[in-house]
């Protein structure tokens, strides 16, 4: 059991496939820095699976020297739970996007959240349609111009974290893709947890969404408009660290004060009631909240099914037996 | 051809002893009409009658009480020769209120005998079931032995001892019904009387009470005086071939053959699925038996249940699914990407009435179109049916033995009626059978997914978990040589030429077309596929004994057929195929062998009557002259 896993790199999980996605998406960022990462899991490599839906996030797997399954729109979840119930072993990991994961395949992703089965769920972000060309997206900000939209979207966005925490999901966290550091320990996070993981990355698509994530990315100016959740810490931000947010005990809402108001919020992890008004925090009013929203303990869909079948296996079955159980009766020669 | 029926004519309850005997037992759907069948049908079993039995039950779980729409019934043929259906005409008739009257008495033979709860036929009742005067009054019963008995009354005072009051004592008038009968056909007490006390075993004055009315409804055959012509009635006990039988519905048949199927191919299974009538007691059967090594996954809808089934698969499981026509429908994407991963999975599709919601408690055979061919792409899959409720359990093995043979996804057709109905079964010594253990790809060397076997042109099965064996596959066109995304142009040509060889050689795996019953070549035969199979048996086998040169034909495998098919047809004049469809099954052997088979179809939600089948027999001869 303690034999020492292979050292091994980030070339390690590079498959032999030429990535194509359009030059400069986000995705990109997002796969060499998974890559990196799996090395520190301690789990070998043939028991990693990586399982997507439809999508140019789906893509995901082709590019992972690991056990990969291309599935179709929106279905990963379903598929992903076969694949965990069929053997608890593996370590998977389910990719996808705003479309795939809360639009066509919405339903999947509330009952894989709410049944908590042991999965990392990787949802990035883009608010777009990228592989269809660029149709709004279930996540796309009111008034979205698009070839389906041309005069604005009417439709009202959903907010992906706002959803997972309303299914019941037990570890929720924001983060971006170009912020390696901070992607790198929120999933690392994330893979520790037992249950459904549900990670939401927000992504750039340079194509059709190009900027829309701007203001938490550039470095120049991000500081002001996202706040870093450290569970435990206050909940402040801006260049200085000069700004806090604290919830009006009468209106029961988030409010910006000063950094060093006494009533600034120190960040629970485990407050679902918190965590739900910092995930709906967005500009103008407030900066979007990143890192680990909320958590929960609570034993996996996985283990509780496993829990089952030993006790149904305590007695293995036999067929003959069970073929002549109940009334039975003889016809002699 | 036009569907007309002709009566058997051999109903004779006028001696004491029959060959065989129907019998019907209708109520309210809250009246126990269900368990009063199953238990009357056990103990014909043990008797040693051949028996085939149909639940015929509504949508509605509790219609409301009286009400036409909310009758259930369940049927029981039986007797001394080889039974494969539930029977047309009714020797015997229960009926526990007017609803249940006026909805079944039709097809109650001229003589037949008419049991009814007079206790029942209140104005109230009456005008519920729409009948304008008193059918017990009026004369038009006349034609019937009608045996009217205050069936509520007799059971309240069956069971005063154990104080239950008027409500719950009233339930028990199924047990004082089914008592009567038992006696009327000279049936045993005993097994009806230990399954009352284990059904109620935590309530043991429940039991008494049930079985207190049980025993009085016997003694009141025994010791009432009856209407002159209605007595003890005897079927001689069928020669069947010695061993141990037992009872088996076409669903746990299924379940079993899926848990046998595993067992054979030495595999765990996962089997996921969404609630839908008349799928559904699948599920129920399968989560009892996780000793074995399969689990279950009520998933959150039907396109789930099918993904995680893929999901098993890929995982080195076998996923198996189940539906009935509207969930099958929204599979059909999910099968597809099985097809294109070649990944194994077993579809189970319990055909109900359709289109949309259509008549899910009622039988059909409307989807062999679907399996067939209701999916995007070229995207062939075998399709197999089974023709009997314990055909259920071989046809569930051979979905398992071909789906992990040939990693390819297998469509199996049951339907509402082979589900529920039930039959004696010859328990088989599983020892027996024939092993077909999976073997999963573990050659680390000069490994790709795309490597297949020669003969079979099945994938490799590599389990994650695996070292060396890291891969990736998907819904996108895969190279025929490495197993990478490809959009190739002859590649895909290649691969769609692939699918297509890869399930049209199961051909050479499965069994040679065979003539069940008649020669094999002739002037007629009757070709069937499915839960038909009882009353084509039957029909044939009569219209031989009447000299009428016909055979009858089964086809279990409907994709690939048969490679002897089209011959063998060739070999008869005529080709009748009787399908409860509008004629999907004739146009499929039209067409592929040019044939001139002609169609008799039924779409009203029951099965075939034999007498509908001869009476099509008859017509044939008529026109072509069939008689030899």
């Amino acid at each position: 059991m303690n034999q020492a896993l292979p050292t091994l790199t980030v070339k390690d999980y590079a498959s032999d496939q030429e990535v194509r996605w359009c030059p400069g998406c986000g995705d990109y960022a997002i796969l060499k820095t998974i890559q990196k990462l799996m090395p520190e899991f301690e789990q070998p490599k043939e028991n990693q699976v990586f399982i997507s839906g439809i999508g140019c996030s789906s893509r995901f797997p082709y590019y992972m020297n690991t056990f990969g399954f291309h599935t179709i729109h929106g279905r990963a979840p379903a598929i992903a739970t076969g694949v965990k119930l069929a053997n608890p072993e593996l370590d998977v990991w389910v990719i996808t996007g705003d479309g795939d994961g809360f639009s066509i395949g919405g339903n999947h992703m509330l009952h894989v959240l709410r049944r908590n089965v042991d999965l990392q769920i990787l949802l990035f972000n883009n608010e777009i349609y990228g592989l269809t060309k660029g149709q709004y997206s279930p996540t796309s900000q009111t008034g979205t111009r698009s070839p389906s939209s041309p005069a604005g979207s009417i439709d009202l966005p959903l907010s992906p974290c706002e959803v997972a925490l309303g299914s019941g999901g037990t570890f929720i966290a924001r983060t971006i893709d170009t912020e390696a550091k901070h992607l790198s320990a929120v999933v690392k996070r994330g893979h520790d947890h037992r249950g459904a993981t549900f990670i939401e990355i927000l992504q750039n698509c340079p194509i059709y969404n190009d900027g829309i994530f701007e203001q938490v990315k550039d470095k120049k100016i991000a500081a002001d408009f996202k706040v870093e959740l450290v569970h435990g810490e206050p909940v402040v931000f801006g260049k200085e660290r000069e700004q806090g947010i604290r919830l009006n005990h009468d209106t029961l809402k988030l409010e910006l004060v000063d950094a060093t108001h006494e009533d600034v919020l120190v960040h629970d992890e485990t407050n679902k009631v918190l965590a739900n008004l910092l995930a709906t925090m967005h500009a103008p009013d407030f900066p979007v909240a990143v890192g680990v929203l909320y958590r929960q303990e609570k034993t996996s869909y996985v283990d509780d099914s496993r829990q089952q079948l030993i006790t149904a296996r305590a007695a293995k079955g036999s067929l003959q037996e069970l073929l002549s159980s109940g009334h039975t009766w003889k016809v002699e020669e | 051809m036009e569907l007309a029926e002709e009566n058997l004519g051999e109903h004779h309850l006028d001696e004491k002893e029959v060959v065989d005997v129907v019998v019907r037992f209708a109520g309210d759907s809250g009246d126990g009409m269900q368990l009063t069948g199953t238990n009357f049908t056990e103990a014909t079993a043990l008797y040693g009658n051949d028996l085939s039995t149909f639940p015929d039950f509504p949508a509605e779980i509790r219609a409301p009480v009286g009400a036409t729409f909310g009758v259930s019934a369940f049927q029981i043929y039986f007797g001394a020769e080889d039974v494969t259906t539930a029977g047309d005409a009714l020797d015997v008739l229960v009926a526990m209120n007017p609803a249940a009257l006026i909805t079944n008495v039709e097809n109650l033979v001229d003589g037949g005998l008419l049991i009814v709860d007079s206790g029942a036929f209140t104005a109230k009742n009456l005008t519920k079931a729409k009948y304008q005067s008193n059918p017990l009054e009026d004369g038009s019963l006349d034609k019937f032995r009608v045996l009217e008995i205050d069936i509520t009354k007799q059971v309240l005072a069956a069971v005063e001892q154990y104080n239950l009051g008027h409500k719950a004592g009233v339930r028990s008038k199924n047990m004082w019904t089914l008592g009567l009968v038992l006696w009327l056909f000279d049936r045993d007490r005993t097994a009806t009387i230990e399954s009352l006390k284990a059904k109620f075993a935590s309530k043991p004055e429940i039991a008494s009470a049930n079985i207190a009315a049980l025993n009085a409804g016997h003694a009141y055959g025994e010791t009432a005086e009856l209407p002159a012509g209605i007595h003890v009635y005897k079927v001689p006990k069928a020669k069947v071939a010695p061993g141990t039988y037992r009872n088996m519905t076409g669903t746990t048949a299924l379940a079993w053959g899926l848990i046998a199927g595993s067992e054979l191919a030495n595999i765990e299974l996962l089997f996921a699925s969404y609630p839908i009538t008349p799928a559904s007691n699948l599920l129920h059967e399968l989560v009892r038996h996780r000793e074995f090594n399969i689990n279950t996954f009520q998933a959150e809808d039907e396109i789930a249940a099918v993904c995680a089934a893929i999901g098993a698969s890929f995982a080195g499981s076998l996923g198996v699914t189940s539906s009935a026509g509207p969930g099958i429908a929204l599979k059909a994407e999910g099968i597809a990407l099985a097809c294109a991963t070649e990944l194994p999975l077993v579809v189970v599709n319990t055909q109900r009435g359709g289109p949309s919601t259509g008549l899910p408690t009622k039988t059909e055979q409307s989807d062999l179109n679907m399996a067939l061919y209701g999916r995007h792409g070229d995207t062939p899959m075998p399709v197999i049916a089974s023709s009997t409720s314990i055909d259920c359990f071989d046809v569930a093995i051979e979905a398992v033995r071909l789906a992990t043979k040939y990693m390819t996804p297998v469509m199996l057709l049951s339907d509402g009626y082979l589900a529920n109905a039930a039959e004696p079964w010859k328990i088989p010594d599983i020892s027996k059978l024939e092993p077909f253990p999976v073997k999963h790809y573990s050659k680390v060397e000069d490994f790709k997914p795309s490597i297949r076997n020669e003969e079979t042109l099945a994938r490799v099965w590599p389990k994650p978990g695996t070292a060396g064996l890291e891969h990736r596959i998907g819904g996108i066109e895969r190279s025929y040589d490495t197993g990478d995304i490809s959009y190739d142009p002859a590649n895909h040509q290649k691969m769609t030429d692939l699918r297509q060889a890869k399930i049209a050689g199961i051909a050479n795996d499965i069994p040679l077309q065979e003539v069940c019953l008649g020669n094999e070549t002739g002037k007629l035969a009757l070709v069937g596929w499915g839960s038909t199979y009882g009353a084509i048996h039957q029909a044939v086998k009569r219209a031989r004994g009447e000299g009428i040169d016909v055979s009858h034909i089964h086809v279990r495998y409907l994709s690939p057929l048969p490679r002897n098919l089209g011959e063998l047809l060739k070999g008869f004049d005529s080709i009748l195929v009787p399908e409860m469809n509008t004629g999907q099954f004739v146009r499929l052997i039209r067409s592929e062998y040019l044939i001139d088979a002609e169609a008799l179809n039924k779409v009203a939600g029951q099965p075939f009557k034999i007498g509908e089948i001869l009476s099509a027999i008859h017509k044939k001869v008529a026109q072509t002259g069939s008689k030899s």
